[in-house]
């Protein structure tokens, strides 16, 4: 089980305490174990209408003609809407739209929504899509993203979605040790559990509600309005309870088409994704084709980096630019390296679209430079962990964009405190049959288990980048003593919520903390919850708001009760000075007070990176190590993770146990990626739509997570001092996994996830693409990586 | 009810009706529920077998009395789904659906388990497994037939069961193997599953294994260590496919390395040692 | 059957949830329990996030035993007693002991998994009051978590389980 003591040193696990570093009860926590949390497929409203997405089987294909009238004999059927019915921007897109609300005269990818039903039972609502009769004439759908550059163009804007080149340093530069390599990783999606919903509602004024699970409330609002041809203030956007995101709510789903189906119909319309329609209905993570070659003095000391990456962006651009962005930034890992050249470069593909997903192109890249370092290591005969120690950044070290770091960057500690992690007690000779890889299937014959370890290290960015105005907003509202923070911050499961009670009560000293509604309506954007930024900017602009309030306050009770205002505190729901002569309940000081703050907190500036890919483009950047134990069955290649130990640069624990929890579920995602997790195409058709077969780990697969040490260097220009901690657990778990299967079998393993094939039938002389060459014996690995 | 609803569609457990019906793969006009039919439920001993009744469910056979008698049965049981599907899913269920990846199939085919059938005209007749699972998906079944209790040996000699998935819980087999060593009649028996349409018996190799065992001393004889050979003929018996869950390649490597082991495993006799369960 | 009646291709029925009996009218044969349970019935509580049994997240217990609602034919539940999450939570604004744990222990994070997990461990504990981890971590195979990674819901069934209650 996961050590708590290390939280217990890094804050109090004090569970009756609620401010920051403690472990503040959530809270939404009750209705949520109670059953009355209302997630966004738990929504109803009075004459409520069921949609129901049509989407394209075929992946590509001519759209000849849609005859919807099939649909419009069903009884009960209200809306039939197709691409002809947008009134507003007929596309849409997070970064550019590019993607139509439906496609009219092509399909560009299996899944791609073509028409909307809304009808009175939600059976009568599928049925009535099926009945809706499309003319396709199918085409070779471009699947291939080594094809796209040069095939024909799948869109108007072309086949290259993005490419980012990193030059740096000197082109001839060269070490005298070098190791290359081709790495792959395949398709992973986010597979969150509460499918895709929402329930829009026809306003008198012309405008709509919208009750929607999402990432950012007001990015959607913006899309929403140009598809609808609604100006920003009629289009309202309310946030239902999320049911986990991990980048895949980021991009809009149904909002467009559920808000056509309400306001065409005059009725609420609510629709609620399958399983199957969920998968072919978000982004995945972006597929990659990565060429590495690394090069290092003797003592390596990396010389040079050269690595090519191809990600498969699928029909639409999504955000592609940013993850390829960061991909390329990221691409040698946190390592100096004086000359690098990273050429990253996403393409349109038939294939479903891409995009975000938690660690947001770091996990890519980090698979392979991980691998590439542990080549180098055994080329130079030098300790895996030694080897990460001598290149490991530290501050004021140079990125390969030339960006300076200029914060926190304890990178050798985290690398040195995760390698030092003990070994879990046992072996396979030890462990119950149960635990044995194979489990219940009894497969596994102890004496033909290894044991592997391996060992990772990531990093990568917070907040937005490369000159996006990044900013967040909250409003803290003082009245009659009660204390309400309102903000169109959005909670996925993540905690932003508690954190934001656990600062207005350190700073105003009040135990209760109400939240207003997170909607567009009546406060600004606090921009997208992803790439690790909430707790930095919704927690730096609640922080702000409520400084200002709580100045404001003291200044009015100072100057109406003729008290000095220095010395004035607010603890436990009362106003005290110092010396203890004034001493009101906070209620009492403020009656009849309305006190109300928004601020917008901004990050500093980030420059866009040149032609040379060198600008100073981030704001911060948060490292994590990870330690895989594994187990192996050699001969049938189905792997046991046994144990994951992580260190992590967390700038503050803000809360210890919510901590815990993005650290175990980060890394619960890692391992699903290293031995499991996969979105199987055939030309561009998903043929695992379903938990069925799209398979993320259970209890019996997921390890304990060891968390041997949290690194506390607080951040400058944190406002809370805090690091980002969501994607850091998601972005070198995959590489330890499958450097701990290396490790027990030989093998040299360039991809991910790792299938039994790729390991039993490369041992027995039989190998696969990607198992690489089989050892005449399996390496032991009964020692401990060091 | 058949009678007045001959279309009547046949639901016990659920876990592969409903999963269509959900789908809208499946649009049933009428449902007759299995569950509520006493006489298909749990199971008895009637001279020397075990009378599983079709409404098993896979926790039921998971049971130390039952457990004890079908050993076999109770293994494969364990590597069902869930406990959620154990609690709901059938024997009946299994044999009906006639998936090639059906848990509890290669361990019945391995048994050499007859199946009892009924048909509301009120006769009955009695189908081995290969009579009754013609294809993938399909059986033998006619119109207003269903599946009634399924006969195997009870105590029947040294059973063994393995499944390969690439998860430990709720995973579909990608390969399986079930191997029944008879110690009274000297025979060998091994059924693999999601190794090809539907259940294969390997009998080339299960003559193989009894040609090599000692059966004295309950071994394999000496100098007969390498069996190399026996697991070749396992491979050559399977007849797998390529999918989005795995290789053939990988399919015919696995039963291949799970039945030798299976095998092997009969010979330790009570010296391996079990973990129980509790669900 | 003898509790049901049609009328065309509608069925109404009585189902008895949490110990009440709950008249269905004007259903659809297809319809399964989760459905009757959330959108006729209104208790939703449980959750559909597959509809294939492959995830829990609807897990009830129907006539003691555990399974998911969405392989259950509504109309089949007819006679048998249900229990979902509603059924396990006490009146008012209280939480039970394994409620409390999991708030406790941090194991909620979206939440979406919660109420088929906590129905799923009560279950464990009503027949195994002190597992080790294996155990629960056998008896929870069938509640599908992507948020939390599993750690802090062991810790809380672990919590629950010293308390002596489920």
């Amino acid at each position: 089980m996961t050590t708590l003591d290390t939280l217990a040193e890094a804050g109090t696990t004090d569970r009756t305490a609620q401010g920051l570093g403690t472990s503040a009860r959530r809270p939404d926590g009750r209705p949520k174990v109670r059953g009355q949390f209302a997630f966004s497929s738990d929504l109803e409203a009075k004459d409520m209408l069921w949609g129901q997405l049509l989407r394209s089987p075929h992946p590509s294909a001519t759209i000849r003609h849609i005859d919807v009238s099939g649909a419009w004999r069903i009884p009960g059927v209200v809306s039939v809407l197709t691409a002809d019915d947008v009134p507003g921007r007929s596309s849409y897109g997070l970064d550019y739209p590019d993607q139509p609300v439906f496609a009219s005269d092509v399909a560009r990818y299996a899944g791609e929504p073509v028409a909307a039903v809304a009808a009175d039972h939600p059976v009568t609502a599928r049925r009535a899509a099926e009945a809706i009769v499309v003319d396709y004439e199918v085409r070779e759908p471009l699947t291939d993203s080594e094809a796209a550059l040069t095939a024909e163009p799948i869109h108007p804007l072309g086949n290259e979605l993005y490419r980012q080149t990193i030059r740096r340093g000197d082109p001839a530069a060269t070490g005298v040790v070098s190791v290359e390599g081709h790495y792959e990783t395949g398709m992973q999606d986010q597979a969150f559990m509460g499918p895709e919903s929402g329930l829009a509602v026809p306003a008198a004024d012309g405008g709509v509600d919208l009750y929607i699970a999402t990432q950012w409330l007001h990015v959607d609002q913006d899309q929403i309005a140009a598809c609808l041809g609604l100006p920003l203030d009629l289009v309202r956007v309310h946030l239902a309870g999320v049911g986990g995101a991990f980048g895949a709510r980021e991009d809009l789903s149904m909002q467009v088409q559920l808000c056509l189906l309400a306001l065409r119909s005059g009725r609420p319309v609510k629709i609620v994704y399958s399983r199957e329609e969920s998968f072919h209905g978000h982004v995945h993570r972006h597929p990659a084709r990565m060429w590495y070659r690394h090069t290092a003095d003797a003592t390596g000391r990396l010389v040079s980096v050269e690595a090519r990456i191809l990600f498969d962006g699928g029909a639409y651009l999504s955000s592609s630019t940013a993850v390829t962005l960061n991909a390329a930034c990221f691409a040698n890992g946190p390592y100096k390296v004086p000359n690098a050249f990273v050429d990253c470069t996403a393409v349109r593909t038939n294939n479903p679209p891409c995009g975000a997903m938690r660690g947001f192109g770091a996990v890519q890249v980090c698979f392979a430079h991980e691998a590439q370092m542990d080549k180098l290591a055994a080329a130079l005969s030098i300790d895996p962990v030694e080897l990460r120690l001598l290149n490991a950044y530290a501050p004021g070290d140079e990125l390969i964009i030339g960006q300076v770091l200029t914060g926190t960057a304890p990178v050798a500690e985290v690398i040195r405190a995760c390698a030092a992690a003990p070994l879990p007690p046992g072996s396979p000779d030890t462990v119950p049959e149960l635990a044995l890889p194979g489990g219940a299937g009894r497969t596994a014959e102890r004496r033909r288990v290894r044991r592997g370890v391996g060992f990772a290290v990531g990093f990568k960015n917070l907040m937005f980048s490369a000159g996006f105005d990044d900013y967040s907003t909250a409003r803290c509202r003082l009245e009659d003593g009660q204390v309400t923070i309102t903000t169109a911050a959005v909670e996925v499961g993540q905690g932003l919520v508690t954190l934001i009670q656990q600062i207005a009560r350190d700073v105003l000293g009040v135990d209760e903390v109400a939240l207003g509604e997170a909607a567009t309506v009546g406060i600004g954007s606090a921009g997208s919850t992803s790439a690790s930024r909430q707790s930095w900017m919704t927690g730096g602009a609640v922080d702000s708001a409520c400084r200002t309030v709580r100045e404001r306050l003291l200044s009015s009770i100072a100057q109406r009760f003729e008290v000095p205002r220095t010395g004035l505190e607010l603890a436990s729901g009362r106003v005290v000075s110092a010396d203890g002569s004034f001493n009101v309940s906070l209620s009492e000081a403020a009656a009849g007070e309305v006190l109300e703050e928004t601020a917008v907190f901004r990050h500093p500036g980030t420059a866009e990176l040149d032609e040379n890919g060198q600008g100073d483009a981030h704001v911060s950047f948060a490292f994590a190590a990870h330690r895989a134990v594994v187990d192996v069955d050699l001969d049938l290649g189905l792997v046991k993770v046994v144990e994951v130990a992580t260190v992590q640069d967390v700038g503050r624990v803000l809360n210890p146990v919510q901590l815990l929890g993005q650290l175990e579920g980060g890394i619960s995602q890692g391992v699903g990626f290293a031995v499991m997790e996969e979105i199987v195409l055939d030309k561009g058709k998903v043929r695992n739509p379903s938990f069925t077969d799209y398979i993320i780990p259970t209890a019996l697969d997921m390890p304990p997570v060891r968390v041997e040490a949290l690194i506390e260097q607080p951040e400058p220009g944190s406002p809370l001092g805090a690091k980002g901690a969501g994607e850091p657990p998601s972005i070198s778990s995959t590489a330890a996994v499958v450097a701990a299967i290396r490790n027990a079998t030989g093998l040299e393993l360039a991809r991910t996830p790792v299938r039994p094939q790729d390991i039993a039938l490369a041992l027995a002389g039989q190998p696969s693409e990607w198992a690489g060459e089989a050892p005449a014996t399996p390496s032991p690995a009964k020692e401990a990586m060091p | 009810m058949l009678e007045r609803s001959p279309e009547a569609e046949l639901l016990a457990g659920g876990t592969d009706f409903m999963v269509e019906v959900n789908a809208g793969l499946r649009r049933p006009s009428a449902v007759l529920c299995l569950g509520r039919i006493p006489e298909i439920a749990g199971w008895r001993r009637e001279d020397g077998h075990v009378v599983l009744g079709a409404g098993l469910t896979y926790t039921e056979m998971m049971e130390p009395e039952l457990a004890g008698l079908v050993p076999g049965l109770a293994r494969a049981a364990r590597t069902v789904g869930s406990p959620q599907i154990r609690n709901a899913g059938t024997v009946g269920g299994n044999l009906g659906t006639a998936s090639p990846a059906g848990d509890s199939l290669p361990l019945l085919a391995a048994l050499e388990a007859t199946v009892v059938v009924g048909h509301l005209a009120g006769t009955r007749r009695t189908l081995s497994l290969s009579q009754l699972l013609t294809g993938p998906k399909r059986t033998s079944l006619e119109p207003g037939e269903i599946i009634l209790e399924v006969r195997v040996p009870a105590n029947f000699g040294t059973q063994e069961f393995l499944k390969v998935g690439t998860r430990n819980a709720m995973v579909i087999a990608v390969a399986s193997v079930a191997v029944v060593v008879d110690w009274v009649g000297h025979g060998v028996r091994i059924a693999l599953g999601s190794a090809g349409p539907v259940v294969i018996r390997a009998t080339d190799a299960e003559e193989l294994a009894e040609s090599r065992i000692d059966w004295e001393e309950r071994r394999l004889a000496a100098g007969e260590d390498d069996l190399s050979d026996f697991v070749d003929l396992v491979r050559a018996a399977a007849r797998p496919i390529d999918d989005h869950r795995s290789t053939a390649q990988y399919r015919r490597h696995a039963v291949g390395v799970c039945a030798e082991r299976a095998l092997r495993r009969a010979f330790q006799g009570d010296d391996r040692k079990e973990e129980p369960w509790s669900s | 059957m003898e509790q049901l009646s049609t009328e065309g291709s509608l069925l109404s029925y009585t189902l008895r949830v949490n110990g009440r009996d709950r008249p269905v009218s004007d259903a659809l044969i297809e319809e399964n329990l989760l459905y009757v349970l959330r959108e006729r019935l209104g208790l939703r509580g449980s959750k559909n996030a597959c509809e294939q049994g492959e995830c829990g997240a609807c897990s009830v217990i129907l006539d003691g035993r555990l399974e998911c609602a969405c392989t259950v034919l509504a109309a089949s539940a007819v006679g048998r007693e249900v229990v979902t999450v509603e059924g396990l939570t006490p009146d008012g604004d209280g939480l039970s002991d394994l409620q409390e744990a999991f708030l406790a222990e941090g194991a909620v994070q979206c939440g979406f998994c919660t109420p088929g997990l906590v129905v799923s461990v009560h279950d464990l504990l009503s027949r195994n009051p002190h597992p080790t981890e294996l155990e629960i971590r056998e008896a929870i195979s069938g509640n599908l978590c992507r948020c939390t990674g599993y750690g802090r819901i062991l810790a809380a069934v672990k919590v629950a389980e010293e308390m002596h209650q489920p």
